[in-house]
């Protein structure tokens, strides 16, 4: 990345809750228009981070910086700038697609045109249907386009191809890239390691509430195979994934 | 960013979702309307028939006489001639008859004829008003062509306005429908949007809690008012609702809904912020709005009540939205005349919006 301006900075973040602290002393900055990822194992800290650069939960200590926004001050204009999918958002009960746009476009007081958000994920077919009647990715692919409607110059995006078959998650990931491709910044977080590979400029790995490393994923690997680690079997060209994609079919799905 | 954020239209936006989600919720339209009115349609022809007493008419019965004659024309008495001897013990015994006459011409000079009347235990109540009816009508039959020797009776009716039956079961029912929608509505609807998660995407956008609030708010009062504007309406052109002032009658039982929704949605927040899961919430809901339902006047007046039950009646807001609705729409009084109503209503609501704002939970 030639562009290394940090569009969010945070600084020894520490959240503590009674008993236990969940993230402590977390530094790291996120630069202007990369793919950022926050890799780790579950409950390592990393929705917590998230949710606390988000706006949505009170942090204990430290100091964060969204586009130059601090969040104990300015919450409401970071909420402006920025898309949030959560990882198990609902949204408003007997509403099909279009309406709950109008009702998020009313949220952000935005002026949009439903359908061309739809489109943008794909789902102008489905316009009519219920959030609820969705397939799991369709879902995601929806919970992207109301992060979209405020036209964000950061999204937030926490683990949205947990749960989905192969063409599924390869159709998000494309869309991620598509939207970066117009200028926003991604973060994300995933268990997937190929996906992570794949998409993201560079990744933290949390875990216990602490970065134990951040680099791109390129570097991360040389590092360990300077360390002289070699995998096991000698990898073929070809994966399960591959085959899977191959035989099923690499074009979207009805239900994808 | 150049705009400023409309706090308007984020809390329009979620009036409009919210009202278009009611609109879609089986629930909310049973609650609110199909249930009131099931109850309005079975007291509206109940209140139209009157009270009728069922009277069997013995086989071999002489029919051309007097009494016959008089009880045919009498409003209360039904006279049943087509059934048999069989038929009719079988029918006194269950309660389906209230009575049995039969008249016989007498064979001696006088009286000229000889009525027989069998009442039933099955059907005390009914008896009783037969027994005041045939009283009546022998005393007038054998008096007829006599000058009373003590006094002469005169009895007249003062023509007021007719009190049918719809005219206490609409407030009532349009009360129940009120509390109903305002507690299981705004209860449900908080807690699901939680439990969802929906209340926490909102929160990832710059709309502000009290918009959300406000919102829900809107929309279901806007709702609850649709449902009052049919209920009043069908029972105006169909059974006769009285409204004394026409429109403005109406209006003045709009504004009295609107104060005692918001009333019943403070309950709805409380449950929805006590309530541990999605099925807690009906039996806690039910503590609220059943002893309402029974006690605060819906379908008795309180008045009927024992009088250790009274006072109770007479602390829940059901029972003076119920009180101030029939004021307005029978004697046509105005706000202010049911101001003190009122006054019980809004004491109500401060108190349990300060117990809501303790317990509700946003996340």
């Amino acid at each position: 990345m030639d562009n290394t301006n940090a569009i969010i900075s945070v600084k020894n973040l520490v959240k503590k809750y009674d008993d236990f602290t969940a993230v402590q002393g977390i530094s790291f900055d996120v630069y202007e228009n990369e793919i950022f990822g926050l890799l780790g194992p579950n409950g390592a800290g990393k929705t917590t981070t998230l949710e606390i650069i988000e706006t949505l939960r009170e942090k204990t200590s430290g100091e964060i910086l969204v586009d130059g926004y601090d969040v104990d001050k300015d919450a409401s204009k970071i909420k402006r700038i920025i898309g949030v999918q959560l990882q198990a958002a609902g949204y408003y009960p007997n509403l099909n697609l279009v309406e709950l746009m109008e009702l998020f476009s009313g949220l952000y007081g935005v002026d949009i045109n439903p359908m061309e958000m739809l489109e943008k994920v794909n789902l102008q077919d489905k316009a009519k249907a219920k959030y609820k009647a969705l397939s799991g990715g369709q879902k995601q692919r929806f919970s992207i386009a109301t992060t979209l409607i405020n036209a964000p110059k950061i999204i937030f995006l926490d683990e949205p191809t947990t749960g989905l078959d192969p063409q599924a998650r390869r159709n998000l990931w494309d869309l991620i890239i598509e939207i970066r491709k117009n200028g926003t910044t991604v973060v994300l977080t995933t268990h997937y390691m190929d996906e992570a590979e794949q998409l993201c400029d560079r990744v933290a790995f949390v875990e216990r509430g602490e970065i134990i490393a951040v680099d791109t994923p390129d570097n991360l690997i040389d590092q360990l195979i300077s360390t002289g680690f070699e995998r096991k079997k000698e990898v073929k060209k070809a994966n399960l994934e591959d085959v899977f994609i191959q035989l099923t079919g690499k074009e979207w799905r009805e239900d994808n | 960013m150049s705009k400023p954020y409309n706090h308007t239209k984020a809390t329009m936006a979620l009036a409009k979702a919210s009202f278009r989600s009611i609109m879609r919720s089986p629930s909310a339209v049973v609650f609110t309307l199909a249930f009131p009115l099931v109850f309005i349609l079975v007291f509206g022809f109940l209140g139209k028939g009157g009270l009728k007493v069922e009277l069997a008419v013995a086989p071999g019965s002489d029919l051309h006489n007097p009494i016959i004659v008089a009880l045919e024309e009498n409003p209360v008495v039904h006279l049943v001639r087509d059934k048999d001897a069989g038929e009719i013990k079988n029918g006194l015994e269950k309660g389906n008859i209230d009575g049995l006459i039969n008249v016989q011409k007498n064979t001696a000079e006088k009286p000229a004829y000889k009525a027989k009347v069998e009442y039933t235990s099955a059907s005390v109540d009914k008896g009783n008003v037969l027994k005041s009816v045939i009283h009546n009508l022998m005393y007038n039959l054998n008096s007829k062509d006599v000058m009373p020797t003590v006094a002469e009776l005169n009895e007249s009716t003062v023509q007021g306005r007719i009190y049918r039956t719809i005219d206490f079961i609409l407030p009532g029912q349009l009360g129940f429908s009120l509390l109903s929608t305002g507690v299981f509505g705004t209860a449900f609807v908080f807690f699901n949007l939680r439990q969802t998660l929906v209340i926490k995407r909102f929160f990832a956008t710059p709309v502000r809690k009290s918009s959300i609030v406000f919102g829900e708010g809107i929309a279901r009062i806007g709702f609850a008012l649709l449902g009052a504007v049919f209920i009043i309406l069908i029972g105006h052109f169909f059974f006769h609702f009285t409204l004394v002032h026409g429109a403005i009658t109406v209006i003045n039982m709009l504004l009295l809904a609107i104060i005692g929704l918001i009333v019943f949605m403070g309950f709805g927040f409380v449950v929805s912020g006590i309530a541990k899961s999605e099925s807690t919430i009906p039996p806690i809901s039910n503590i609220i709005t059943l002893p309402q339902f029974l006690l605060s006047g819906t379908f008795f007046s309180i008045d009927a009540f024992p009088s250790w039950l009274q006072p109770i009646s007479r602390a829940l807001p059901l029972t003076y939205l119920n009180d101030a609705m029939r004021k307005v729409a029978f004697e046509g009084a105005g706000l202010w005349d049911v101001k003190h109503q009122i006054m019980i209503m809004i004491i109500w609501g401060i108190c349990i919006y300060a117990v809501a704002v303790k317990v509700f939970k946003w996340e």
